[in-house]
């Protein structure tokens, strides 16, 4: 028994260990960032912040646009997110319930498209979009991710496993597909929707190079985007830097938290991030 | 990737329906097929079309400027000592990178899943899968101030037990492994929650059976818990190697790829003639990894199925 519960003792510590290891970055970097600089520097280190103070988010707000750039993050996440949750379901749907030619062609399509890295496509998506006038949009930076493989694979998947009779009846009642899809397939789709929407805007969140390529003026730039350019121009003022970093990394904190159940699940039914 | 097989569903039979269908199922997924054709398969083809080129940033608006020039760019490719020194950190990168990140997720999966409790499990697990899901520009930005040589926590805990800790990200011989290390420490959350889903499907009886025949703890571990999560180490290894082979803003943020291009990535280099406008040589290097990368998901998809 007591050879048993030693070693039980020795697991929760190296999991205790590994997690200071993993949370610490963290925690040190939020802690840094409400320090005066005279502090960050000091030797030996203050683990708990002597002063407290707000001075390096507004010194950051001042040096670039961090406003901007958040308000630029939130939206084009949040179009991503409407844009990903209506038309993942819809095609995700027609993989999974409706029958026509070229399906499993098409259904290729979506996994070519999965497995093609973004730095292969930059430079010639950022000549289509310069072509099309859209460098310096929204557009520019949205419409690549409008219909994420992922999504439509994780959308076909749950709904195949939606009841086919519910669809059938309603088409003995002479029902529309669209109206099929909107009254039937969306409402049952509420937890797939949850873990899609969640996705969609951490990767959106998250995207540095296409957003990188495609807004060239610090009123386009996103957090990352952002962040990076302040890396580049002011690479050795940590208060700011560190400040920065929580600006972009707080807000999935906040989500993760509350969502976490999401997060798992996520993972848990498509096997992808 | 886990792709699983399509489902094969037997058709609705109802003739009617299926006829309207035909129609009805192409209008559903057009919103796809469009942009997948315009901004992926049309772009990757010119692409490599463009890469026997001479297109530069210029010629944007004056397609006629660009010059066909064979595969002058893909010879350039292999004299330049840039792009050969980003292409041997990328392997060192991934080669290193690689079995960490796996070993550290493996061994966080089978810690949680030795019969701790419920509530300090779910803790650990949304502890580890947390740098995972975080801005990659955020992390690197915070360790590129961990890892500053005098204010930066790691040589102040070095300090403390009186080592001197080297200038981390300025140093030839440190500054790669740094990023690797960081690396490893990002990603390995990733692979610990999809090893732990396939470990809460290995069926008890196994073990207990493996235990009866006189299978030490080692050799359970080896003889049942590796078979099984066979398909998951593949998927993670695939997974991972794709993403690894293209990484890019952890240097960019960094280093800038220095010192002396030290820790200059195949993806870091692309951006850097994508930058100055090198369109059609970019494109060249881009069409190498491209086919690197699909070639070793190939090869470890073939290995890992057959062996």
């Amino acid at each position: 028994m007591s050879r048993t519960r030693r070693q039980r003792a020795v697991v929760y510590l190296g999991l205790s260990a590994g997690l200071v290891l993993v949370v610490g970055p963290f925690l040190w970097t939020a802690l840094s960032s409400v320090k005066p600089e005279r502090e960050i520097r000091r030797d030996p280190p203050t683990f708990w912040p002597e002063t407290f103070t707000l001075d390096n988010f507004a010194e950051l707000f001042q040096r670039v646009d961090i406003g901007t750039a958040f308000v630029n993050s939130l939206l084009i996440a949040l179009v991503l997110v409407a844009t990903n949750l209506l038309f993942c379901s819809m095609v995700g749907y027609a993989f999974a319930k409706l029958s026509f030619r070229g399906k499993n062609l098409a259904f290729g399509l979506v996994l070519v498209q999965l497995a093609i890295p973004a730095i292969v496509l930059m430079v010639p998506q950022f000549v289509l979009i310069a072509r099309l006038g859209m460098v310096n949009t929204f557009l520019g930076i949205i419409l690549p991710a409008v219909v994420a493989p992922i999504g439509v694979f994780m959308m076909r998947q749950f709904i195949s496993d939606l009841p086919d009779e519910l669809i059938d009846a309603a088409r003995v009642d002479g029902a529309r597909e669209f109206r099929i899809f909107f009254t039937i397939i969306m409402p049952l789709c509420g937890p797939a929707l949850a873990t899609l929407g969640l996705i969609t805007f951490l990767s959106s969140w998250n995207n540095f190079l296409w957003p990188a390529v495609v807004a060239q003026s610090e009123s386009m730039y996103t957090l990352p985007v952002a962040l990076n350019i302040l890396n580049g121009n002011e690479g050795t003022h940590y208060n700011l830097l560190v400040a920065g970093s929580v600006v972009v990394i707080a807000p999935i904190l906040f989500l993760f938290v509350f969502l976490q159940r999401f997060f798992i699940q996520g993972i848990a039914t498509t096997g992808l991030k | 990737m886990t792709v699983a097989a399509p489902v094969s569903r037997a058709a609705p039979l109802r003739i009617r329906g299926a006829f309207r269908q035909s129609g009805i199922g192409w209008i559903f997924i057009l919103p796809f097929v469009v942009l997948f054709v315009v901004f992926y398969l049309g772009p990757l083809l010119v692409g490599i079309g463009m890469s026997f080129t001479d297109m530069r940033s210029t010629d944007v608006t004056d397609p006629l400027g660009v010059n066909l020039v064979g595969v002058d760019n893909y010879l350039r490719l292999m004299n330049d000592g840039a792009m050969r020194q980003a292409a041997l950190n990328t392997v060192v990168f991934v080669v290193t990178a690689l079995p960490l990140t796996i070993g550290l997720g493996l061994a966080s999966a089978v810690l949680l899943n030795s019969g701790i409790a419920r509530l300090p499990a779910v803790f650990f697990r949304l502890g580890y899968y947390l740098p995972s899901i975080t801005s990659i520009i955020g992390i690197a930005v915070a360790w590129k101030f961990l890892l500053e040589p005098e204010a930066g926590l790691v040589n102040r805990l070095l300090e403390l037990v009186g080592l001197q800790g080297p200038n981390w990200l300025q140093d030839q011989s440190t500054a790669l492994p740094s990023i690797i290390v960081m690396t490893a420490w990002r990603s390995f959350g990733f692979d610990m929650v999809v090893l732990l889903a396939a470990l809460q499907t290995i069926p008890r009886e196994l073990y207990e059976a493996a235990e009866v025949d006189g299978a030490g703890r080692w050799a359970r571990f080896r003889s049942v818990t590796v078979p099984a999560l066979r398909p998951v180490l593949l998927f993670c290894t695939v997974y991972s190697s794709v993403g690894f082979m293209q990484f890019l803003e952890e240097p960019l943020v960094m280093t800038r790829g220095g010192p002396l291009n030290s820790t200059l990535s195949a993806s870091l280099a692309i951006f850097g003639q994508f930058g100055v406008g090198n369109y059609g040589y970019a494109g060249a290097a881009a069409t190498v990894l491209f086919t690197v990368i699909v070639a070793l998901a190939v090869l470890q998809l073939r290995l890992g199925r057959n062996r």
